[in-house]
């Protein structure tokens, strides 16, 4: 049974299961509650207005993986006029937790991509509960790629905790396939709209999240590593993954702030699985707007603003170079020893 | 050229070596024990056998400054961009003074080195990451100073050598380090869109965000011998399959064979493998 409900929701669950009660009962014994009914009513909704406004980041992350978030299927559905599903990837096989095809976006032909879980035990087993393997993001890559051949824009839905973590995802490249995306996603000719839509898990997000114009939902969150797993390497203990949500600066509005996303789309009050409806036509206006923008571009300026837009990500100081003594260590021509410094010969204490 | 065994002879001058800084079981630091075979060697000789153990074949790590002495011609390096320093963007719990120590305990400013220099008389612009920097992560430094590497090579049509290590993206700087990956391939793009030589060694260990990106992207992968290579690492991977994994998964070994990388080199024979690849790559008089 998946629990549906998250901890900081109780007392408005509660409040709500009170309305509904007291409207059963006034049904029941026709007896006229309606005054208290709209009390509570108000009530709850102050309530909830009060819960969504001050959403910590681990609530966020946890609405980010709530059950009942629309997938990428389901805004699919929602969005585009019309829907073609294309499978595989040319050399391996199908990874259902990578989808993909060709829509209408609006009347506009647009090649759609997208990480997939499942909405139930069922379909996350068939799906890998959203995580790809390598031939997942070879799939998005030649999709990506078809889109560039027939100039159509590419819109990539970003919902996976991360690249699937198993024997054999490595043994076909995890890595490599990763790396080979990224690279010619970076100079795809065509205009390319992400959408963060839920978990932003890593390189595994990032694989089928470099474009042009980055969207992402209010309560969605993008992050080099789970909050789990930096508790776990910072505090030895991955049950305080909530402190690490806060430190690892995750949050939609924290990616505004950083430059990583040009729009955070605002989910309807609740949180998108209350209104998939209202959400879906919030992230359709969305996307209609970037591509009639980016469509104007010429694909040759595009990726050169794509690259200026990567580049310049990054905090650093500048000071003086100071590393003489460096450069004479490592101009010693053939000497372990003499290049050895103050580091030294470390054997390895690091594994 | 001289041979290459050459370079190494009677160089026994002096030794500049810390002996606290040596892990050994040896307090004095004149004896080194291999990680792999427990294996005692006198230190000064396991140096001249460019740490990689007699009985074994271990290569251990090399800092920047080894790796630099034994690739490039004598006194051909010239450093780039050695000022850039870490920021602590995100105010990230203990990451300013991690810094700091690591900076004191190293003498390094980052966890990559990049200049250029000459091997075999052939000019390269060359990376090297430490490990022992914050093991060799990714944050925004190293992901500048790479994309600057390679942004160099591609105005001046200079092919690219990068020795890499690294056990990922640097968590201390979130998701402005996940992005120093996008960064460093889109540059590796453009060079290679410039048609420029990239080679790209894999040294022990090279993971996570590095090898899902620049690592991975060279036009030919060398690995030393016993590298580890992988995107996941080994606990994560056990603990999601929950299976012990079998020795040798993700070495330098099980990825040539799955076809990850093109050659294993071993350390002695590194330089002149790279110094014949330039040579074959060395760019023809472009009649027209
Ligand atoms: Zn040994």
């Amino acid at each position: 049974m998946i629990n549906l409900t998250l901890d900081f929701e109780k007392p408005l669950v509660e409040l709500e299961k009170r309305i509904e009660e007291l409207r059963d009962f006034s049904r029941e014994k026709d007896i006229d509650l309606s005054e208290e009914i709209a009390t509570l009513e108000k009530k709850a909704e102050m309530l909830r207005r009060e819960i969504f406004d001050n959403l910590t980041p681990w609530q966020r992350v946890q609405i980010a993986r709530h059950p009942r978030r629309p997938t990428t299927l389901d805004y699919i559905s929602l969005i585009f006029d019309e829907f073609i599903e294309l499978h595989g990837d040319r050399a391996f096989r199908d990874d259902g937790a990578i989808v993909g095809g060709i829509a209408s976006l609006g009347g506009r032909p647009v090649t759609v991509v997208g990480t997939q879980k499942g909405r139930d035990t069922k379909e996350n087993l068939a799906r890998n509960f959203g995580m790809p393997h390598p031939e997942g993001y070879r799939k998005a890559l030649r999709l990506m790629k078809q889109a560039e051949k027939f100039h159509r824009p590419v819109v990539s839905f970003v919902d996976v905790v991360g690249a699937y973590p198993g024997v054999e995802a490595e043994e076909r490249g995890q890595g490599q396939i990763i790396a080979r995306n990224i690279e010619e996603i970076s100079r795809l000719a065509t205009c390319i709209v992400v959408v963060i839509t839920g978990e932003g898990g890593s390189g595994g997000a990032l694989a089928i999240g470099v474009g042009d114009r980055l969207l992402m939902l209010e309560n969605a969150y993008f992050s080099v590593i789970s909050p789990e797993g930096c508790a776990a390497i910072l505090w030895k203990d991955g049950s305080r993954a909530q402190e690490a949500a806060d430190v690892l600066k995750l949050t939609a509005p924290d990616m505004k702030r950083l430059g990583i996303v040009d729009e955070v789309l605002p989910e309807p009050l609740g949180a998108a699985h209350k209104d998939r409806e209202g959400m879906a036509r919030i992230i359709k206006d969305a996307l209609i707007r970037s591509i009639d923008e980016l469509s104007g571009i010429p694909p040759r300026r595009l990726v050169e603003r794509r690259y200026a837009r990567l580049r310049r990500i990054g905090e650093f100081t500048v000071r003086e170079a100071a590393q003489e003594e460096f450069a004479e260590a490592a101009s010693a021509g053939g000497d372990v020893l003499r290049a050895a410094g103050p580091a030294g010969p470390k054997g390895e204490a690091n594994r | 050229m001289p041979a290459f065994k050459d370079l190494f002879k009677g160089k026994q001058k002096y030794v500049t070596v810390k002996p606290t800084s040596i892990q050994t079981e040896q307090p004095d630091g004149l004896w080194s024990k291999c990680t792999r075979c427990g294996q005692l060697t006198y230190t000064r000789e396991l140096a001249h056998n460019l740490l990689v153990c007699h009985k074994c074949g271990f290569h251990f790590k090399l800092s920047a400054a080894q790796r630099l002495a034994i690739t490039l011609d004598e006194g051909s390096f010239v450093e780039f961009d050695s000022g850039l320093v870490s920021a602590d963007p995100i105010e990230f719990p203990g990451y300013a003074a991690k810094l700091e120590r690591t900076r004191q305990a190293t003498g390094l400013e980052e966890a990559v080195v990049t200049g250029q220099g000459t091997i075999g008389g052939y000019p390269v612009m060359i990376g090297v990451m430490d490990f022992s920097f914050i093991g060799a992560s990714m944050g925004s430094v190293v992901g500048e100073k790479v994309a600057r590497l390679f942004e160099r090579a591609t105005r001046q049509r200079v092919p690219v050598v990068m020795f890499c290590a690294s056990g990922g993206a640097r968590m201390q700087e979130g998701v402005l380090s996940l992005m120093q990956m996008a960064k460093t391939s889109a540059a590796c793009a453009r060079l290679s869109e410039a048609g420029v030589l990239y080679v790209s060694v894999l040294t022990n260990p090279t993971t996570a965000g590095v090898l899902a990106s620049f690592a991975s992207l060279g036009d030919i992968i060398i690995a030393e011998p016993g590298a580890l290579i992988g995107f996941t690492g080994q606990r994560v991977i056990e603990e999601t399959i929950r299976q012990k994994l079998p020795p040798g998964f993700q070495s330098a070994e099980f990825v040539l064979e799955h076809g990850m990388i093109d050659m294993i080199v071993e350390r002695r024979d590194m330089k002149k493998t790279l110094a014949s690849l330039l040579a074959l790559h060395e760019r023809r008089h472009e009649a027209g």
